[in-house]
């Protein structure tokens, strides 16, 4: 039996970049990008964490404090000890990037898909990055803070269909 | 031989013939996308019972229907979809923009929610509520029936020129959607012809 701390110091061990923190008795590993995927080899295959639950995302423009424009989230879940851990990766402009999961998890390829269609983050190494909500034509991705709330008019450009049309 | 009558004495009367039949026996297509989708269940059902009117026979082929009714939002990525299915449909055919959201946006006032369908297809009613009652979209069938009777199939073109349509939408310089070539999205085998 293994508990999340034995967890978090065997990973900042290893990986001497990662930092660990606790919240409320939920574990964060706060990872650099270019680690992100060994990080997730080693949970997934030494710490048996077998189990992606979601990747999301937050953009912290405007937030107060904020010192990096993307904070990537990765939940992972040991299904085996009922253990969940959070990982954290901060991005920047003006290219947010970072290797993609879907080499440990299939289930991550929609996943990244949709944080790619709302944030715009890049993820390498994944087979078939396209939107997956937003029409392909859409140009941006909008759930960046510095997207208006009512768009730049995609909902209203279309074709119009009169009567004498039909 | 035939005695010559005046063409318009014939045609007004077979054309109101034809109104009497068409609206007494309107097929509606239902384009049920959120929760007005469950009134109009309930409005076919039987207890509200729209055969009373004549109208009970919903149909899930355009082919086959003459009455809309847009029952919900409508989001840009299900606006092409809407046009194509009123585009399927035979004239004469009428279109029905049923609760806030089918007639302006509702609350979703957000990026991706088509701000009413009335600016991208014609539509000869509208109906308030959030959803609104059955008895509503009932009372918009028989004033659709009395629209039908009234103003005949022939001349039903009265919106090709609504205000409301002429305004000039996109606020910036965007390529039109609609009329983009299909892309990936439709796979080989997929391509839909016009």
């Amino acid at each position: 039996m293994t508990t999340l701390d034995e967890i978090t110091a065997a990973v900042t061990s290893r990986f001497s970049e990662v930092q660990g923190s606790q919240f409320r008795g939920q574990s964060r590993l706060m990872v650099p990008a270019e680690q992100l995927l060994e990080t997730a080899r080693y949970l997934k295959q030494e710490q048996s964490f077998d189990m992606l639950i979601d990747i999301t995302c937050v953009d912290y423009l405007h937030y107060r404090g904020a010192t990096d424009r993307f904070g990537l989230v990765v939940l992972l879940a040991n299904t085996t000890e009922s253990l969940r851990l959070t990982l954290r990766v901060m991005l920047n402009e003006p290219r947010p990037t970072v290797s993609s999961l879907t080499s440990l998890w299939q289930g991550a390829n929609w996943l990244e898909r949709e944080v790619w269609d709302m944030f715009g983050i890049h993820f390498e190494g994944h087979p078939d990055l396209r939107r997956i909500l937003l029409p392909e034509a859409f140009t941006t991705h909008p759930l960046r803070k510095d997207y208006p709330l009512q768009g730049h008019g995609e909902r209203h450009n279309f074709p119009v269909i009169r009567r004498a049309d039909a | 031989m035939a005695i010559e009558l005046p063409d318009n004495v014939i045609t007004t009367k077979l054309d109101e013939l034809a109104s009497w039949c068409r609206k007494n026996s309107l097929w509606p297509m239902p384009f049920a996308t959120a929760c007005c989708g469950i009134e109009l269940m309930a409005t076919g059902a039987s207890r509200h019972d729209l055969s009373r009117f004549g109208a009970e026979v919903f149909r899930f082929s355009p082919r086959q229907c003459d009455l809309m009714i847009v029952a919900g939002r409508v989001v840009m990525k299900m606006l092409p979809v809407l046009q194509r299915i009123w585009q399927q449909m035979h004239e004469p055919k009428w279109c029905i923009s049923m609760g806030a959201c089918a007639s302006t946006g509702g609350v979703f006032d957000t990026y991706c929610v088509v701000q009413g369908i009335d600016r991208f297809i014609p539509v000869d009613m509208y109906i308030p509520g959030c959803p609104p009652r059955p008895e509503q979209l009932i009372q918009a069938i028989i004033d659709l029936q009395d629209k039908i009777q009234r103003e005949g199939t022939l001349g039903g073109r009265e919106f090709c020129t609504a205000s409301r349509q002429e305004t000039p939408r996109p606020l910036v310089e965007l390529p039109v959607l609609g009329s983009l070539p299909l892309s990936r999205t439709t796979g080989p085998g997929r391509e839909i012809q016009p």
